[in-house]
């Protein structure tokens, strides 16, 4: 898998016609932040191949193909070891995040793997009350439908600002 | 706010008669100190980071920064050579270059309020309607542009870095930093660099809590708990300070203990973390044998706002910059080298995850200088209490548990505000 995440982008792909594919796939992106918002943390990796890329990244890394973001895991195992730090080592204030997404455009590749690309909007609200946009982006996914049910191969959350408040801890 | 002289803070202030092991919270949240500060120390007799060399390859190129809160512009000229200009017309004082970055080799720089424009070297060259609209207005016969000019600030370049001074009668990086610590800029950034990848992070807190931070090597395996909880033994490993002559910038560093070299090596040098781990992807501490000296950790400080790491493989540039008495922009600007392989990119790249500002060793530093800002913040009369390690700041060859560091940090620091 490439470190460079806009190696990814195909350009065969063509549209995506069987509104039973889109189900599928709306349903993993928002079963996935909906996995994320309720602290199911533990389900995070298994939205993912065992061997699935995940990672943050700003935007003006990303359109420069630079390959060094926020965050990037390469496979479920440090996906595991991200979720198990968190919740065991890592020390940060309580907060909550809440994911508004957009719908996806998508498109499929010769290989059968489908495209996705969505916006979000992620507001953070602190153990005091205080609420703030977190984060704003788009997902560019690369998902597959070979298993029994759909997983992301690939996931690049894009940042729009390459500034983050205070700390990330949570997957986006 | 402009204060000529400490004397003329609304409410004086004086340090402490134990000296560096107190340091009074007022510091850290007083409006009349923060602007003192930009003024005697960002705008005196320091070296600021103003960008990479790699920035600014070609003529033209140019770059925005800060000086403290002073904005800048750091542009290549024709002839190759890099110039630091305030980011501010001679006219009415408008932002020259409004990008982050750009080329200026075509036109020059022109402010887009009046449209006054500069060579790349921050010279006026010409302004709009100088000789009015049909002979009616314009400016007096006597007006000379050879006399404006864009504010220019010094500049040295040192190992790929620039740097810049108000001050003219500095001494050179080298001298700056000294011998017990250039060695370790050199070492580290004496060769064509590669960029990798960049980010911010706002932290709510005064610039010099960061600045004692970096410095603290007493929080290190305390407040970030990652390396304990995974049983990762590489941290657990021979260290020491360096303190430089002038006691403000200092190299934290740590080598790994001497380990079994034919298990732990591969043929291609490169070894995963295999003994006790407990991490699921082992390949997060995936390092080589890079340099040497044997040094797999490094922490160096450059007074007044700038930091690098070296920890396993990956290199950083961590540039903090002040947004206000109580609030800091740090940068986390990632390198590799230019002829590193697709192999050692990797691993820089993955060892990433570990710093930044989600990073597994370094992310609780984005919250703990705001918990000291937000528990200190109406006790101006308080201080802290700083004498792990004695009251000196002095080199340790073999321990990190010591405060002597953010010690040194704040001789330099009283030295240079006048508050000794
Ligand atoms: S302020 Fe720049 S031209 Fe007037
Ligand atoms: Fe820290």
């Amino acid at each position: 898998m490439s470190i460079f995440p806009a190696d990814v982008a195909n350009s065969n792909a063509t549209p995506v016609t069987d509104p039973i594919i889109r189900q599928q796939v709306e349903d993993l992106l928002i079963d996935y932040v909906h996995a994320v918002d309720d602290f199911e943390l533990d389900r995070w990796p298994n939205f993912f191949t065992e061997d699935g890329i995940y990672q943050i990244i700003p935007r003006e890394s990303y359109d420069q193909n630079l390959p060094l973001g926020i965050l990037f895991c390469d496979g479920r195992g440090m996906m595991v070891d991200r979720i198990l730090a968190l919740e065991t080592a890592n020390i940060f204030e309580p907060h909550t995040n809440s994911h508004i997404t957009g719908r996806p455009k998508l498109s499929q590749n010769d290989d059968d793997t489908i495209n996705a690309r969505s916006n979000f909007n992620i507001t953070r609200t602190m153990q005091d009350g205080r609420m703030e946009i977190y984060a704003t982006g788009k997902y560019i996914d690369v998902i597959t439908l070979a298993g029994d049910k759909p997983l992301f191969q690939d996931r690049r959350v894009v940042l729009e600002s390459r500034r983050v408040d205070i700390l990330l801890v949570y997957p986006l | 706010m402009v204060l000529a002289d400490a004397s003329e803070l609304s409410e004086p202030f004086s340090w402490p008669g134990s000296g560096v092991t107190r340091v009074p919270f007022r510091l850290f949240s007083d409006p009349e100190i923060y602007a003192l500060e930009q003024q005697r120390i960002f705008r005196g007799r320091v070296w600021n980071y103003l960008c990479l060399e790699i920035d600014i390859p070609n003529p033209g190129d140019f770059k925005t920064t800060f000086i403290g809160e002073t904005p800048i512009v750091v542009i290549r000229d024709e002839n190759g050579d890099i110039n630091a200009l305030v980011n501010r017309c001679a006219h009415k004082g408008a932002l020259v270059c409004l990008q982050e970055r750009g080329n200026k080799a075509k036109n020059g720089m022109t402010c887009v309020y009046h449209s006054w424009t500069y060579d790349l070297r921050g010279q006026l060259k010409g302004i709009a309607f100088r000789n009015g609209i049909k002979g009616k207005g314009g400016m007096p016969d006597d007006f000379d542009p050879a006399k404006h000019r864009m504010q220019r600030i010094n500049v040295e370049i040192y190992c790929g870095l620039v740097f810049g001074s108000f001050a003219d009668d500095m001494p050179s990086m080298e001298d700056y930093l000294g011998e017990k610590l250039s060695w370790m800029v050199k070492r580290n950034f004496d060769r064509p660099l590669k960029p990798l990848g960049v980010h911010s992070q706002i932290i709510h807190n005064n610039w010099k809590l960061y600045a004692e931070n970096v410095r603290d090597s007493y929080h290190a395996t305390l407040l970030h708990t990652f390396y304990v909880t995974f049983k990762v033994n590489r941290m657990d490993m021979d260290g020491g300070i360096v303190m430089g002559d002038d006691k403000w910038h200092h190299i934290s560093y740590a080598k790994r203990h001497e380990l079994d070299e034919t298990d732990e090596y591969d043929k291609a040098g490169v070894h995963a973390a295999q003994y006790e781990s407990k991490l699921s992807g082992p390949e997060l501490l995936k390092a080589w044998d890079e340099f040497p000296d044997g040094i797999t950790h490094c922490i160096q400080t450059v007074f007044p706002n700038l930091t690098f790491h070296y920890t396993l493989n990956s290199l950083c540039v961590r540039f903090f910059v002040p947004r206000g008495v109580d609030e800091t922009e740090l940068f986390w600007i990632y390198l590799g080298y230019e002829d590193d392989t697709e192999e050692q990119t990797r691993m820089r790249v993955v060892q990433g995850n570990l710093t930044g500002t989600a990073g597994l060793v370094s992310l609780e530093d984005g919250c703990i200088n705001e918990f000291v800002q937000r528990g200190t913040h109406m006790s101006a009369d308080k201080e802290a209490f700083l004498e792990m390690g004695g009251r000196d700041a002095e080199s340790s060859g073999n321990s990190r548990a010591t405060e002597a560091a953010i010690r040194g940090f704040w001789e330099g620091y009283c030295g240079i505000m006048g508050f000794r």
